[in-house]
C-alpha cells in the first residue's frame, strides 16, 4: 500500500500526491525516510529538502522547517513555507544568493553590527542556497530515477 | 423648473457615475471569490494543525511551572492588546464604521487603556484621531496579503505579549459570515487556549499512538507560534474578503439608485420636453390664425 503525501502551508495546499513509494524529510534530528507501513509519527521538520518517489521518478521540494504528521499510509507535511523544484526561479534564487553573499561580506568587514542582521543575512543566504540546490538537482536529472536521498 | 439641458446634463452625470459604480461591483465581486478561494486553501493546515494541537494539549500539564510555553502563561491583567484589522479603503458601506465602533466598545470595557496594533488605514486612522494608544500600524497589505506579511504582524504581537508589555491580547476583525452579512466580532488571541479534545481517552489515545520526535513537549512548544500565525492569517484573510463583499453590496446599492435615479430623471426630462414642444407649437398656431385674420 503505498503513501499519499500532502505537503501544505499556512497559505495553500502545495501538492497532494498518491502512490509515493518512498519519501525523505529534513527531520530536525537528520534526514528521515519514510516508507509504508511506517509507524504513526508527529515530528518537526528543518530547512532542507524533501524528495519522494513515485512510479521510478522523484520531486523534490524546498521546505523551510515544519512538521510531518505520519498515520497510516497518509503523510502530511505542515511547512513553514515550501516550494516544488519546479516553482523555483533558478535567476531570481542566484540574484538571491549574491545579493546575500554581498550582504555578508559587508556585514563581515563590520559597516553593520547588529547580530540580528547578520542572522537574517545568513538565513537569506542559506534559503537561496536551498532553493538552487533543489532547483539545479532537477535541472541535471528530470526524472530519472536515483537512489533515495 | 430645471432647464431641458440642465436635466440632460444630470442624466448623462448619473448614468457615468452608475457605470464606475458597476465597474467596482464587479471589480470587488471577482476579488472576494479570490479571497475566499485563498480561505479554503488555508484550511487544510488550519484543521490539521487544530487536530494535533487539540491532542496534545493535555501533554502540557506538565506539572513544572517552567515548563509552560510562554504563550500560554495566564498572568493577571493589567494591559490588554488589540489587534484591530480593518480595510485600507472606504467604499465598503458601514464596514469600516461598525468594525470601529465594536473595537471602540471593547476597549472602553477594558479597566486599563489598552495597547492598538492597527491592521489597515480605516482603523489606524480612527483611533490616531481618537488618540488612542496605537504602537503599531500595519498598512497597504494590499487585496492578497501573504502569510510572510501577516507572519510578521503576529511575530510582533507575540513579542509584546513574551516580554509582558501585555498581559492578554484581542483581535478584532470582520468575520465572513456570507456575502450580505460581515460581523465585526473581537476574540482572544493570547494566551492560547489551545482547542482541546472533547473526549480525554480520545486524546490520551493519539498520544499513545504517536511517536513524537524529538518529544511531544518540543512538538508542541513549536507549533504554538505556528498556530497564532495561522490564526491571524486567517483572519486577515477574512476580512478581505469581508471587505470587499461589503463592498460589492454597497456598489451593487449605488448602481441600483443612479438607475431609479436616471429613470426619473429620464421622466422629468420628456416631460419637459413634451412641455416645450406643446408651447411651441401654440405659439405657431397661435401666429398662424393671427395672419388669417
Amino acid at each position: 500500500m503505498p503513501l499519499t503525501v500532502e505537503i501544505i502551508t499556512i497559505e495553500r495546499v502545495v501538492r497532494v500526491e498518491e502512490d509515493v513509494e518512498v519519501l525523505v524529510a529534513p527531520g530536525v534530528e537528520g534526514q528521515l525516510a519514510i516508507l509504508p507501513r511506517h509507524a504513526a509519527l508527529m515530528t518537526t521538520l528543518d530547512y532542507g529538502e524533501l524528495i519522494f518517489r513515485r512510479g521510478g521518478r522523484e520531486e523534490s521540494f524546498a521546505i523551510a522547517g515544519g512538521f510531518m504528521e505520519v498515520r497510516g499510509d497518509r503523510v502530511s507535511i505542515l511547512a513553514d513555507q515550501a516550494e516544488a523544484a519546479e516553482e523555483i526561479d533558478i535567476d531570481r534564487a542566484r540574484a538571491a544568493r549574491a545579493r546575500a553573499e554581498e550582504r555578508l561580506r559587508e556585514l563581515q568587514e563590520g559597516r553593520a553590527q547588529s547580530e540580528a542582521d547578520l542572522a537574517r543575512v545568513q538565513a537569506s543566504l542559506q534559503k537561496s542556497l536551498l532553493r538552487l540546490r533543489v532547483a539545479e538537482r532537477r535541472r541535471r536529472a528530470p526524472g530519472a530515477p536515483r537512489p533515495g536521498g | 423648473m430645471a432647464t431641458i439641458r440642465q436635466l440632460r446634463r444630470r442624466i448623462t452625470s448619473v448614468r457615468n457615475t452608475a457605470k464606475i459604480t458597476n465597474a467596482l461591483q464587479l471589480v470587488a465581486a471577482s476579488k472576494m471569490r479570490r479571497a475566499q478561494d485563498r480561505a479554503v486553501q488555508a484550511r487544510p493546515y488550519a484543521e490539521k494543525i487544530q487536530f494535533v494541537l487539540s491532542g496534545l494539549a493535555s501533554a502540557t500539564d506538565r506539572g513544572e511551572e517552567a515548563a509552560v510555553h510562554p504563550l500560554l502563561v495566564e498572568r493577571p491583567v493589567e494591559t490588554v492588546g488589540l489587534l484591530h484589522v480593518t480595510p485600507d479603503r472606504g467604499l465598503c458601506g458601514a464596514l469600516n464604521a461598525n468594525l470601529n465602533r465594536s473595537a471602540t466598545i471593547f476597549m472602553t470595557e477594558q479597566p486599563n487603556a489598552a495597547q492598538l496594533v492597527a491592521v489597515g488605514k480605516k482603523g489606524r486612522d480612527f483611533f490616531l484621531r481618537a488618540r488612542a494608544n496605537v504602537v503599531a500600524e500595519f498598512t497597504e497589505l494590499g487585496d492578497y496579503p501573504s502569510e510572510l506579511d501577516t507572519s510578521t504582524i503576529s511575530k510582533l504581537i507575540m513579542d509584546d505579549f513574551t516580554e509582558g508589555n501585555v498581559d492578554r491580547v484581542y483581535l478584532s476583525y470582520a468575520e465572513f459570515v456570507n456575502t450580505a452579512v460581515q460581523r465585526p466580532i473581537v476574540k482572544q488571541l493570547l494566551p492560547i487556549a489551545p482547542p482541546r479534545m472533547t473526549d480525554e481517552e480520545e486524546a490520551e489515545a493519539y498520544r499513545q499512538e504517536y511517536l513524537f520526535e524529538p518529544s511531544p513537549t518540543d512538538v508542541f512548544d513549536r507549533l504554538l507560534p505556528r498556530y497564532v500565525d495561522m490564526l491571524v492569517y486567517e483572519a486577515i484573510l477574512e476580512s478581505v474578503a469581508s471587505e470587499q463583499s461589503a463592498r460589492m453590496v454597497a456598489m451593487k446599492n449605488a448602481t441600483d439608485n443612479a438607475s431609479d435615479m436616471e429613470k426619473e430623471l429620464t421622466l422629468t426630462y420628456n416631460k419637459a420636453r413634451q412641455e416645450q414642444i406643446t408651447t411651441e407649437l401654440l405659439d405657431i398656431v397661435g401666429g398662424a390664425a393671427a395672419l388669417e385674420e
